[in-house]
């Protein structure tokens, strides 16, 4: 009884600014909190990320002044935890989780788009190839290649800004293209990925 | 014959929230202030 008086002096010294007495009573109910949690969901990480969500409930409604239960903090912090953890398993059951396991992995079947370690290596290298190529192209060529793959322009807007037509803009990237197969062919360059 | 020695477990496990997690909590609501304003109640999270 003294324990809940405690925790309603505590709760009105929050909500008139005592941030103190929060983690009083944090601190006084955590190991309850945090075992009721844990023996529903079996697993430390989750228990801490509901125990953390409970108390942000409870703050906002402190904060609100929406609080009424008094003399019942503890078993009102329970409440909110046991709806957590019943959204928890709700989630979980329409997301379920696998794990892979010594005869089957998931990821043996799963990936994605991205390039492994090496793969990604490659790329950097033949990038910085290609840009080392384009330097032995003429000066026109250059520009156009570059405002074209690098700067992603349009050839509209090449145009516009090197001062020629689209044509003669289009006839430059056409010879950039064939002159950098011509070095690439002529040195046995292989830019493979 | 063998003997099966076995201490029975308590399903009750006490455990603790890290003190890491409490702070961030204390943090949060140090950061948080609730705005009333025409019967309504506007949270305001300043970090």
């Amino acid at each position: 009884m003294e324990l809940q008086l405690e925790d309603a002096v505590l709760i009105q010294n929050y909500i008139q600014g005592d941030e103190k007495a929060l983690e009083v009573l944090i601190n006084r109910h955590n190991q309850r909190l945090t075992s009721f949690i844990y023996s529903k969901v079996h697993n430390r990480s989750v228990t801490e990320d509901i125990f953390q969500d409970t108390f942000i409930k409870v703050i906002r409604t402190l904060k609100r002044g929406a609080y009424n239960e008094e003399g019942k903090f503890l078993p009102w912090c329970m409440r909110i935890a046991h709806n957590l953890v019943i959204d928890y398993f709700r989630r979980n059951s329409k997301m379920p989780r696998f794990e892979g396991h010594a005869d089957f992995n998931i990821f043996s079947v799963l990936g994605d788009d991205k390039l492994n370690a090496e793969g990604q290596l490659i790329k950097s290298q033949i990038d910085s190839d290609i840009c080392e190529l384009i330097t032995e192209l003429p000066a026109d060529q250059q520009e156009v290649i570059r405002m074209r793959m690098y700067q992603d322009m349009s050839f509209k807007e090449i145009a516009e800004n090197t001062g020629v037509s689209i044509n003669t803009a289009l006839g430059r990237m056409r010879y950039a293209l064939i002159n950098l197969r011509k070095i690439i062919e002529q040195n046995n360059i292989v830019l493979t990925n | 014959m063998e003997d099966i020695y076995s201490s029975p477990k308590s399903k009750c496990k006490l455990v603790k929230t890290r003190k890491s997690k409490i702070d961030a909590l204390l943090a949060f609501s140090k950061s948080l202030h609730i705005v009333k304003h025409k019967g309504k109640s506007f949270e305001n999270n300043l970090n």
